[in-house]
């Protein structure tokens, strides 16, 4: 058996990255780019790190730093972001046999056996390389025996630039090193509140943790904690997952724009999220069951009257169609509905789903003949249809029960993007312009 | 002379001698049209097969002005971008310049130049020892003849 050998692949500062890439003037600029409805600072570009701009840290905190040192702000572009991490994964899957798409800037590369000319810290470099120049992207590598250390060896590689963004830690002496300099929350899995438990224990660094007991970290915490004790150590148990699991459910909700007050305004919200979850739930090619509505005021504005509330309905037969989900989220919309607050936020969740074909029908649903109380054929072919043309632009086709545009051109409750830069590779419009 | 090609974004290639060093990165890629199917079935061309060899590293531009003209290159006409192809002299890149991205023929000999193709245009000298961004390879142009 050869030694298993896997690589995290990690993109540098990749929404900023993304937003500078079509920006030749703010190649040397501070950037931020902020969360839904341009609330906080979700990724920052290396200058404005250095500038000391913290994640997570709400605009308004920093309007004066914005102004001072001239940083460039955007909305969260997630058409943009997705489009160059398909690129990314893409470009890594004609690298790599076995690809993992982790997260939408982080993927794990598995090189076990993989028979290659060049060494550990070359074909890294090389993946650096080629990603760069072909999508844009700067990427860090880590390599190690296991996904633990992978993680801890691509976190090196992003903190020490003299690695020049690629760390080899297949040898045990560097692993320890390594693991020595690292505080214990850096590690993959263990976070802050664990580590702040394990530090009680005297266990401080990750080579304190990886000099643990196995068997007593898993009698104090969990057998997930030991599984991290004997991938520190060089021992691999997590597994790679090329496909990613089958979604258990779907939620699809957003903060509002402006405070929603009337019931008209909150069932267009819920029918729009309603008709995004059912055309996730298609892609995934499964039927949902139950769909759960929620609405909530928002809590940080303690002054006003604060209401919650969710309610779970049941189809009584799974469906993927949209027509089903929008009636029932409706229904279940208009039970929890209160006048006189100012909701911040809806969502509708989709859960219990069957794969197509498992399900026990409903006896009035479906006939032999393919005819019921409506067919399911029919069904299908115009959600199949809805999607087709959807899927040419965004929401060219839409249910009436999401409304349409006031005559300010903008529905209160849509998301707050002030800053939104083009969608310079999926909209022709959007298209660069050069000179 | 010695000046530092960038990548827009990417990596960086010496260019020595007026010469720039090419990584050899390039695998076999499958050109051209799929072999037809065991069966025959109607197979349609595919225009995206013909200008697109890497989707990943492929962008498109639109251009604004006639500097470039006489390389039958015309306002508001499409470019395809690809960004795995290691720029050499004599290409047609985009290039980001005074923060603006450009479309010019690259010249490294006899010294380092973004070539305008237009005669009303002068060359832009990049002085050695500076960098110039390379945001990618041009590799087709498309124009619609009848809007216009």
């Amino acid at each position: 058996m050869p030694e298993p050998t896997f690589a995290l692949v990690d993109c540098n500062n990749f929404y900023a990255s993304c937003e500078k890439l079509f920006r030749p003037d703010l190649k040397q600029r501070p950037l931020v780019v902020l969360s839904n409805n341009d609330g906080c600072v979700v990724a920052r570009s290396k200058e404005a790190k250095a500038l000391g701009i913290k994640m997570g840290v709400p605009i308004f905190k920093i309007r004066h730093e914005l102004r001072q040192h001239n940083i460039a702000v955007f909305s969260s572009n997630y058409t943009l972001y997705a489009d160059m991490s398909a690129r990314v994964m893409r470009t890594l899957e004609e690298m790599a046999q076995r690809v993992e798409i982790y997260s939408i800037d982080e993927a794990f590369l598995d090189l076990t056996g993989t028979q290659s000319l060049l060494d550990n810290s070359q074909f890294g470099q090389q993946v650096r390389q080629i990603i760069g120049d072909w999508t844009g992207i700067t990427v860090c590598v880590g390599i190690a025996p296991t996904k633990t250390l992978a993680k801890l060896a691509n976190h090196a590689a992003k903190k020490y630039p003299a690695t020049q963004g690629v760390v080899d830690l297949s040898d045990r002496q560097r692993q320890q090193r390594l693991l020595g300099l690292l505080p214990v929350d850096e590690i993959w899995g263990i976070g802050r509140r664990l580590g702040l438990r394990l530090q009680q224990m005297g266990i401080n660094s990750a080579l304190d943790l990886a000099n643990a007991n196995p068997k007593n970290i898993r009698q104090h915490f969990s057998v997930v904690v030991e599984r991290t004790v004997r991938e520190l150590n060089g021992e691999s148990c997590i597994d790679f997952e090329e496909l990613p699991p089958t979604k258990k459910q779907i939620v699809c909700s957003r903060s509002f724009g402006e405070r929603v007050t009337s019931l008209q305004e909150m069932r267009e919200a819920i029918c729009k999220h309603s008709a995004r979850a059912a055309e996730k739930l298609r892609k995934e090619k499964r039927y949902a069951k139950i769909i759960t509505v929620f609405i909530r005021t928002s809590p940080f504005n303690a002054q006003q009257p604060q209401y919650a509330n969710s309610l779970s309905g049941e189809l009584s037969v799974p469906s993927d169609d949209s027509r089903d989900l929008i009636n029932q989220a409706i229904r279940l919309l208009e039970h929890i509905w209160r006048d006189g607050y100012a909701y911040a936020k809806a969502g509708v969740m989709l859960s219990d789903f069957y794969e197509p074909g498992v399900y026990q029908p409903d006896i009035f649903d479906q006939q032999p003949n393919g005819k019921g109380r409506r067919g399911h054929k029919e069904s299908q072919a115009l959600m199949s249809t809805l999607d087709k043309i959807n899927r040419q632009g965004k929401s060219k086709l839409f249910f009436a029960g999401q409304g349409v545009k006031n005559s300010s051109g903008t529905k209160s409750w849509v998301m707050k993007r002030e800053h939104l830069s083009p969608a310079y590779t999926t909209n022709w419009n959007d298209i660069l312009k050069v000179k | 002379m010695s000046v530092l090609l960038v990548r827009h974004g990417g990596s960086a290639v010496h260019i020595k001698n007026g010469y720039a060093n090419i990584p050899l990165f390039r695998e076999a890629v499958s050109a051209g049209f799929p072999s037809p199917a065991e069966d025959y079935i109607e197979q349609s061309l595919d225009l995206n097969e013909h200008c697109i060899k890497r989707p990943a590293a492929t962008f498109f531009v639109r251009v604004q002005g006639d500097s470039m003209i006489d390389a039958g290159i015309y306002s508001e006409d499409m470019l395809v971008i690809d960004r795995s192809i290691p720029a050499a002299h004599g290409d047609i890149v985009i290039a980001g310049l005074h923060g603006e991205f450009t479309v010019k023929e690259l010249q490294l000999r006899p010294r380092t130049c973004l070539m305008p193709k237009n005669k009303a245009y002068s060359p832009i000298d990049i002085p050695e020892g500076s960098e110039l961004d390379i945001f990618g390879v041009v590799t087709h142009v498309i124009r619609n003849l009848r809007q216009k």
